[in-house]
């Protein structure tokens, strides 16, 4: 029944097992949507930190609890499992061995059955019998073996009263009775060696007159006498079965046995005999004694894993009293089996209980596996716990960055504004400063006062320098700095620098050239000035730097450095401008793009387009930087130690725009450097090519200042004597640039040979002075002496360095003293010298260091122009027109708006105006505002085509003629005012140069450069 | 030669002494350095400008203030025209008494013009008279140099 319990239990299970199959991974799948969607959810609304939270904690509590949940069922439904296990092995081994019980007995009971057709056959049956108690025992002996749980057999013959004493006789004995024994089992063994009592009268008697040896004892003693044993025989008698006791201690042994008898009838019965029938037909009753208790200790003995179970024997004849056959007694509601046995009495009923030695061993397995699965869970729990907590923490520190970015950026920004604005607001005042510095200048001072206010001008430019500097790197450090796009000449540009820093070149004896390949267009767009600050920062800081030797500037086309950068061997150090050592340029420029892409993409992009790839080097033989100082060279305020800046100056910051000014330009910038030998910078941008069409660039050229000059010398030849390649080159390229031939002759001797090979005519020779100083004039004398066929004696010139030597050196030649041309060769400084020396000047330009530089530019600008000049005021029409005639301009007076009106209906020939503001009449605003209406409408019509004037307009599309207005009061309000009227511009009352300078040119050379005028 | 030198010192003297007294300021100074070869009488030239000038303004004045309804913008261009010129050829004195007088006129207070107006006759006929003295002196040492170069 429990068994069938368990069963149906584990079908229970197994079914709920299968039903959780299915139902598991749809609930997985449910839960993992509900995440996904939370977690959807959560995505929707980020930023409700601790509402994710607090959800990513119950989710935890929930997987916890769950895998709580599981392991349990887990550890049970294993557990369960291997009790089952152990209830089957258990009902197994139990009902095995009551099998094999069962059969021994029934083995036992027929053998003793056989013994009863035996005693039936040969005692009875034979007269007289062939069997006595002797044979009997000795038989019954010897096939003890086929009885395997009897302990004796005993046969006892039924003796009615009325035969008794003739039985006694005939036995010898008399017939005993058997139950005084039974009442006191205790002494039995006492009892044995009584005689026992006389048999009381009785109807019948059943003496026993065989037995086995084993059970001698009995022999004589009346069965029925005994109280199992009567029953027991007349139950055997009536049913003609074999019949059992209940278990009974046995006599003399004491142990618990059970006594199986079976009747013996005279004659053979039907099966379906009625009891009295069987009764009647009774001879005698055959006995087997078992004793239960050692047969089934034997029969255990026999089978394994006996140690393991224990049994228990019961007869449940009586329900309520179960006798215990075999077996400790012992009370264990554990595990137990219950296996009935059927010995073949069915009056008699008997079951064997089995159960388990030892305790159920701990279920181990399923412990350790529940226990190992509740682990990993937690684990993953606590690592999707870690996970999330690490998540919040990255993103809280991720936003507490962007915040803290944020805020740097800020306040970067914000730096970078109050250095401009601080800057500008410095510029101001100091603007101030100087020009009231400078009116200073032009007072009257002693040379001590006038020395003061130099240096207080010096500083202040300085100062102001420095600021311009810091506003451009706050400007470019906010990104504002953009660059023009106008045409320039670069050459102009870098003749320019030169002459800049010439002064300083000259003072430190040091050679300062610029060498431009013939590649680089004439023209070209781009920032001019930014150019020129990158220039003049890399080269103001070689000429810091450099103490003696040169430096030299660079202009090449990228591509054509690539092309040459395999033929290019001028790596000697002696081969260099000066011979003294440098530093490799062109490991200067190995990290740059440009040649790292192998040039093949840079050239189709420079052919297909008109972008010109400049590469600038500037080359010195300076101090170097030091190696440790190398990598922080462009880093804003760096210098290469605190020394430097107390011996050299400056701020550290120029390298640092420069950097990213050559960045703006699409350029690279680096250098390398040697100590104690020299840096080369070098630096590539890109501009576009402005002259885009031949035509152009060929007016371009013409109109161009050098080029105007060079005319001059147009088919000249000179011959150079430079022993030094290099310098050579670059002397060279300054003078063909004035469209001179140029022949190189190393020594004096060659250029002699070039001088006698009388099919040229040599104008000039220029000698460089190093060869110069070697010949001490001699040679050199002499060959500027020797006149060719058409007796002209070439000109000498010398190329030299510095001012000290070579002046000193000529003077003592007298009439034939070479003209000393200064280095740094520029076009301008270059012409000019040839000009005087040879006479071919123009006269316009022939007074160049006559009066201040303003003035004469002043001059140059104004000189030739028409200009209008309105005043009411007689007084100050005269004083204007004479300070603008002194300045070579044509001027036209006039005294009123009216007049100015009708003078300048367009078409006219005024290139300026300049026009007072208060008049009577027609002040100067209304005036120009009617002029500005005029113009636009004349404008207006040329474009519609309605003028037919066009010749007279001179293709000039657009009319606007400058307007400056002359004015007293220099207040800002006036100046916006003449702003508005649409004037160009104002100057103060009395006429000042600079300022006249300022204005005119501001207009003038935008038309220069324009190319109207 | 010595009264070259003298008549240089004594030009010298009396050309300081009008711009110490402040009859002459910087103004005076750039006109002359207009003059140059090309123009050699061009101080003289815009000074006599500005006397025929002014004494046209300042008659005009003097009539305008005369008349019962005086027209003070009339008047106050014509102070105006006088001040551009004085302060063109740097006679500074009356230009300051122009600023005053100008003032009046935007008060339209007939007694400090007519009182300006005094004013400013005297200081004109003074300079006048001071720059008259210094051209007879300029052209005594011009002549002087020009004999004694010959």
């Amino acid at each position: 029944m429990n068994w069938f319990l368990n069963n149906a239990g584990i079908v229970d299970t197994k079914s709920g097992l299968t039903l959780g199959d299915g139902f598991l991974p749809k609930m997985c799948l449910r839960w993992w949507e509900k995440i996904f969607k939370m977690h959807h959810h959560y995505y929707h609304c980020i930023g409700s930190k601790s509402l994710r939270k607090r959800w990513w904690k119950r989710v935890l509590g929930c997987w916890i609890i769950g895998w709580t949940f599981a392991s349990l069922w887990i550890f049970w439904y294993m557990s369960s499992q291997v009790s089952e296990k152990r209830k089957e092995t258990l009902a197994s081994m139990c009902d095995e061995r009551a099998r094999m019980l069962q059969d021994q007995f029934n083995v036992s009971m027929n053998h003793v059955q056989a013994m009863a057709i035996l005693i039936s056959t040969f005692h009875h049956a034979k007269n007289p019998s062939a069997i006595d108690q002797r044979t009997f025992a000795r038989y019954t002996e010897r096939t003890a073996f086929e009885r395997p749980l009897t302990s004796g057999v005993a046969y006892a013959v039924r003796v009615l009263h009325s035969e008794r004493e003739q039985f006694e006789k005939q036995q010898g004995w008399t017939i005993k009775r058997m139950d005084t024994l039974e009442k006191n089992p205790v002494h039995k063994d006492k009892h044995a060696q009584e005689t026992p009592e006389p048999s009381p009268v009785q109807e019948e008697y059943a003496p026993v007159i065989f037995a086995q040896d084993t059970v001698s004892h009995v022999v004589s003693l009346d069965m029925l006498t005994g109280k199992e044993d009567r029953e027991n025989v007349l139950r055997a008698r009536a049913s003609g079965k074999g019949v059992l006791t209940a278990p009974f201690p046995l006599l003399k042994t004491k142990r618990l046995g059970v006594i199986l008898t079976f009747a013996v009838y005279k004659r053979e019965l039907l099966s379906n005999a009625t009891p009295n029938e069987r009764i009647q037909a009774t001879d005698g009753y055959l006995g087997g004694i078992f004793d239960i208790e050692s047969l089934v200790e034997k029969l255990l003995q026999q089978l394994a894993s006996k140690q393991i179970i224990l049994v228990n024997v019961y007869d449940t004849t009586n329900h309520s009293d179960p006798i215990s056959m075999y077996g400790s007694n012992v009370t264990d509601d554990g595990l137990q089996h219950v296996s009935s046995l059927n010995f073949g009495d069915p009056f008699r009923k008997h079951e064997m209980h089995c159960r388990f030695k030892h305790k159920p061993p701990w279920p181990w397995l399923a412990i350790t596996t529940s226990f190992g699965i509740l682990v990993i869970a937690l684990l993953i729990g606590y690592i999707f716990h870690a996970t999330i907590n690490r998540i919040a923490k990255v993103e809280d520190d991720y936003h507490g960055m962007m915040e803290l970015k944020k805020r740097a950026e800020a306040a970067d920004v914000a730096k970078s504004q109050f250095l401009a604005t601080v800057s500008h607001e410095i510029r101001t005042p100091m603007n101030g400063v100087l020009g009231m510095l400078h009116m200073l200048m032009d007072t009257d001072l002693d040379v001590t006062q006038q020395d003061y206010v130099r240096t207080a001008q010096a500083s202040g430019k300085a100062l102001v320098s420095l600021i311009n500097e810091v506003l451009d790197q706050a400007k470019i450090e906010s990104g504002k700095l953009e660059l023009e796009a106008v045409r320039f000449n670069l050459r102009a540009i870098l003749d320019d620098v030169l002459s800049l820093f010439s002064g300083k070149s000259q003072e430190k004896g040091i050679e300062l050239a610029v060498y431009i390949s013939d590649q680089v267009p004439e023209m070209l767009i781009g920032d001019p000035g930014r150019f020129r600050q990158i220039i003049t920062n890399l080269m103001g800081n070689s000429i810091k730097f450099t103490e003696k030797g040169h430096i030299f500037v660079t202009v090449h086309l990228v591509e054509e450095l690539i092309n040459s950068i395999d033929v290019e061997t001028e790596t000697s150090s002696k081969n260099t401008l000066s011979g003294f050592r440098v530093a490799d340029r062109r490991l200067s420029w190995t990290g740059f793009r440009a040649f790292s892409q192998e040039g093949s993409t840079c050239h189709v992009s420079s052919s297909s387009s008109d972008h010109i790839n400049l590469i600038v080097s500037v080359e010195d033989t300076g101090v170097g930087i030091p190696p440790e100082a190398q990598a922080r060279v462009f880093t804003p305020f760096m210098q290469v130690g605190p020394s430097i800046s107390r011996t050299h100056g400056g701020t550290g910051i120029g390298l640092s725009i420069s950097k990213c000014l050559v960045g703006l330009m699409n350029g690279e910038i680096n250098f390398s450097s040697i100590p104690k030998i020299g840096s080369t910078f070098t630096f590539t941008a890109v501009f576009t090519n402005g002259c885009c069409n031949s035509n152009e660039y060929k007016s371009q050229q013409t109109n161009n200042q050098p080029s105007t000059s060079s005319s001059e010398f147009q088919g000249m030849r000179a011959v150079l004597v430079d022993p030094r390649a290099v310098r050579a080159k670059v002397s060279r390229y300054h003078i063909e640039r004035l469209g001179i031939y140029v022949q190189v002759a190393p020594d004096l001797n060659q250029c002699m040979s070039i001088l006698n090979n009388g099919n040229t005519v040599v104008n000039m020779i220029l000698v460089e002075q190093e060869v110069w100083d070697k010949d001490s004039g001699g040679k050199a004398l002499a060959i500027s002496k020797s006149k060719n066929d058409q007796g002209i004696s070439p000109k000498l010139f010398l190329l030299a360095n510095s001012i000290g030597s070579p002046r000193a050196n000529a003077a003592s030649f007298g009439v034939y003293a070479p003209i000393v041309i200064m280095k740094p060769l520029r076009v301008s400084m270059l012409a000019a010298s040839l000009q005087r020396a040879i006479g071919v000047s123009n006269k316009g330009n022939n007074n160049p260091r006559n009066g201040e530089l303003s003035r004469l530019s002043l001059r140059n600008l104004l000189s030739g122009r028409k200009i209008l000049v309105i005043d009411d005021n007689n007084v100050n029409l005269k004083v204007a027109a004479g300070a603008l005639k002194r300045y070579g301009a044509d001027v036209v007076c006039e005294d009123s708006g009216i007049k100015a009106i009708k003078l300048l209906k367009p078409p006219h020939n005024f290139d300026a105006c300049f026009m007072d503001i208060q008049m009577p009449g027609m002040d100067g605003f209304e005036a120009t505002k009617t002029i500005r209406a005029m113009e636009k409408d004349f404008n207006d019509r040329t474009q519609h085509g309605e003028v037919t004037t066009a010749e007279v307009c001179e293709n000039i599309l657009n009319w606007h003629v400058p307007i400056l207005a002359m004015t007293a009061d220099v207040i800002q309000a006036t100046h916006e005012a003449c702003a508005d009227a649409g004037m160009d511009g104002y100057v103060s009352k009395p006429f000042e140069a600079e300022q006249l300078y300022r204005e005119v040119s501001r207009f003038f050379q935008f038309a220069s450069s324009n190319g109207n005028i | 030669m010595a009264y070259l030198v003298q008549l240089q010192k004594q030009f010298d003297d009396y050309r300081a002494s009008l711009f110490n007294e402040g009859f002459l300021d910087d103004q005076f100074e750039q006109l002359q350095q207009l003059q140059d070869e090309s123009n050699p009488d061009f101080v003289v030239e815009v000074v006599s400008l500005f006397f025929q000038d002014s004494e046209r303004l300042l008659n005009e004045l003097a009539t305008s203030l005369d008349q019962q309804n005086t027209d003070y913008r009339k008047v106050d261009a014509h102070v105006h025209q006088l001040k551009g010129s004085s302060s063109s050829i740097g006679a500074q004195r009356v230009q300051r008494v122009c600023i005053a007088f100008r003032n009046f006129c935007e008060e339209q207070n007939t007694e400090g013009c007519l009182k300006c107006l005094q004013q400013v006759k005297h200081e004109y006929t003074l300079v006048k008279n001071k720059l008259e003295t210094l051209f007879k002196l300029e052209r005594q040492l011009l002549a002087a140099r020009g004999s004694s170069f010959v």
